[in-house]
């Protein structure tokens, strides 16, 4: 990587791996986020995704290699601070409180916004709110949201802390880990745009994805994952083959060419399915 | 810069509204339940064997802080000034320890069942405390030594402690924690406090046994300036610690994981409330015994009020558990005048059934 290059990384993954009970769940995973970039990580189930965000996030420590965040080792970064830097939704957050969904939006502003004035804060969080289509939903009891619906008001939180954090950080990153397993097309297509939004305001994101076609179509960069390893990465067009589906996907199916920005598309069939390798 | 797209209003009146209404309600609710609380105490102080009205309650308390001497003289000045003065803030302080208590476990494990009384850890500092009082009294026996009452909250905060840790411990595996196995867990730790109680008891002498029963039982007749000046310094800076909590709490229901991620010291946090609960339940029960579920009532009747944000619930929580407590002492007095109840049998009478209550209303609890 050239000097050059370096210079422009918020953050970055140098050889990282980790291991639980004995099995490597990421291996020697080396990964570069760049602002105004859209990293998408793809990769079957197991593959160790997961774990590379947590790694990447700073919720476990990995067991080689570091994590850098503008260049500073992100354990050594306080907690408050980072939360300026970086903002996570993860795939599943449960609330036990009746709390409503404004609460929970804000929770995203209630730590590190706390030097903005009130009005200031209130303001955010109805944007964020407004921006992840749950506005009208903000006096309603989080329990009661359908996981569709759950899933977007976690998405204004990040975006929440992501605008307050911006106060402090003026390099940021943005993590979504599979943000739109539960949504319905029109909102996946709607996250994915605001993430892009976010992106076009010099945030790295990452984006952990298992459609495909959406891949290929919202990453500026495709990371694939396979058994603790990252085994390709680069631009969309050029990572994404059939050999590559039939390796790592185990599917028997061709990859066809999008007419207009011709990218790769995958359309589905019947009893494609490989042989376990 | 904002994240809204032009055509999207930032905040739309409605939300401005419900916002700005949610506001008013809480001041609304700290006000009322401070009147109320303050209001309630002239009347527990008033209320006895020797009746005092409220107004004289004030008058004798008004002088006594302006230390205008003409209006303090007669039989119902020392009355107040000794006996119900001290009991009552002795209620108000144990009950707002045992409702905060609850408040900060019920968020530290995520869930709404957890209370200092139900997972064992009354039981864990009733037992320290037991055998500070029958242990200490044999090893000091026919020496001149006369254990100060201050060693008894020291006592159990550390049984307490000891409790809450071993049912963190236990119940935590990899940042989440089970709330099955901390109920269970709980009522193998209560029991086996409870057994060695019971030993205790049996190795102890008359005048120890009633003191042992008079903590199985809760109550606040030993009320004096010695017990509250020994556990006021513990239960207060529980209070003035609300504030610091509150945010990291709030940050914690989304998960562990996720308040790390909002910036929250989650370690720092979770260390603190531990400490402090075991502090707070350590010194309530050395001073009024094992009263039990004020920790789980008082912050579940806040939630419904006012809703689960801890800035609001742990402020709220202190208030009502110091009304139900002073309020449950009356009844306790009342109820069988001129003797007097255990206070523990009246919370449990009132709680128990609410506790079942919120069992049938919750499908599926344990699995949360």
């Amino acid at each position: 990587m050239s000097e050059a290059g370096t210079a422009d990384i918020i953050v970055a993954a140098r050889g990282v791996g980790f291991s639980a009970g004995g099995r490597a769940l990421v291996n020697d995973a080396s990964l570069a986020l760049q602002p105004g970039t859209t990293t998408i990580l793809i990769g079957p189930n197991g593959a160790g995704k997961s774990t590379l965000l947590k790694l990447i996030t700073g919720e476990a420590k990995p067991s080689s290699g570091e994590v850098l965040i503008d260049g500073e080792n992100l354990h050594a970064i306080p907690a408050w601070r980072l939360a300026c830097q970086r903002a996570v939704m993860a795939q599943h957050a449960r609330l036990v409180f009746p709390f409503s969904v404004y609460e929970v939006a804000s929770l995203g502003v209630d730590g590190i916004g706390r030097a903005l004035p009130r009005q200031r804060r209130e303001a955010l969080v109805g944007e964020s709110l407004a921006a992840a289509g749950v506005l009208d939903l903000a006096a309603r009891r989080y329990q009661t949201l359908s996981g569709g619906e759950q899933q977007r008001v976690q998405f204004a939180r990040v975006l929440c802390q992501i605008e307050a954090g911006r106060s402090v950080a003026s390099r940021q990153a943005l993590f979504l880990d599979e943000p739109i397993a539960s949504l319905d097309l029109c909102h996946q297509l709607a996250l994915l745009d605001m993430a892009r939004t976010i992106a076009s305001r010099g945030v790295a994101v990452l984006i952990v994805l298992h459609d495909l076609n959406l891949a290929v179509t919202y990453a500026d960069h495709l990371v694939v994952m396979d058994q603790g390893r990252i085994i390709a990465q680069g631009a969309p067009a050029k990572t994404l083959d059939d050999a590559l589906l039939r390796q790592v996907f185990k599917v028997n199916l061709s990859l066809g060419r999008a007419p207009s920005p011709g990218l790769p598309f995958l359309l589905p069939q019947q009893h494609r399915v490989s042989p376990a390798a | 810069m904002t994240l809204a797209s032009p055509s999207v209003p930032a905040m739309p009146a409605g939300l401005a509204t419900l916002i700005a209404g949610r506001r008013r309600l809480a001041g609304f609710a700290v006000a009322g339940l401070a009147l109320g609380g303050l209001l309630l105490a002239l009347v527990a102080i008033g209320q006895g064997a020797i009746p005092i009205a409220p107004g004289r309650v004030a008058e004798i308390l008004w002088a006594r802080l302006t230390g205008d001497t003409a209006l303090l003289d007669g039989r119902d000045v020392l009355v107040v000034m000794n006996i119900r003065l001290p009991r009552v803030l002795l209620g108000l302080l144990v009950g707002a320890g045992l409702a905060v208590s609850g408040a900060l476990m019920q968020g530290l494990f995520r869930n709404p069942l957890a209370d200092p009384g139900l997972v064992g850890v009354s039981a864990g500092a009733g037992l320290a405390a037991a055998a500070t009082i029958v242990l200490g009294d044999r090893f000091l026996a026919g020496t001149l030594v006369k254990l100060p009452f201050a060693v008894l909250p020291f006592g159990a905060f550390c049984g307490g402690l000891i409790s809450t840790l071993a049912l963190y411990l236990i119940a935590t595996r990899q940042g989440r924690t089970s709330v099955a196995t901390m109920l269970l867990a709980g009522v193998a730790l209560g029991a086996l406090s409870g057994a060695l109680t019971g030993l205790l008891a049996f190795i102890s002498d008359d005048r120890q046994l009633r003191d042992l029963t008079f903590w199985s039982m809760g109550s606040l007749g030993g009320a004096s300036w010695t017990k509250l000046s020994a556990i006021a310094p513990i239960i207060v800076p529980l209070l003035l610690a609300m504030p610091l909590l509150a945010r990291g709490l709030n940050g914690l229901m989304l998960g562990e994981a996720e308040a790390y991620h909002l910036g929250i010291p989650v370690q720092r946090i979770k260390a603190l409330a531990i400490v402090l609960v075991a502090l707070a339940v350590g010194a309530s029960v050395a001073a009024a015994g094992l009263i039990g579920f004020v920790g789980i009532v008082v912050p579940h009747l806040i939630r419904l009020a006012v809703g689960p944000d801890h800035r609001l619930l742990l402020p709220l929580s202190a208030l009502g558990g110091a009304i139900l407590l002073v309020a449950a002492d009356i009844v306790a007095r009342l109820i069988v005048a001129p003797a007097e109840l255990p206070i523990g049998i009246v919370t449990a009478a009132i709680g128990a059934p609410f506790f079942l209550w919120l069992l049938l209303r919750r499908q599926g609890v344990i699995d949360v």
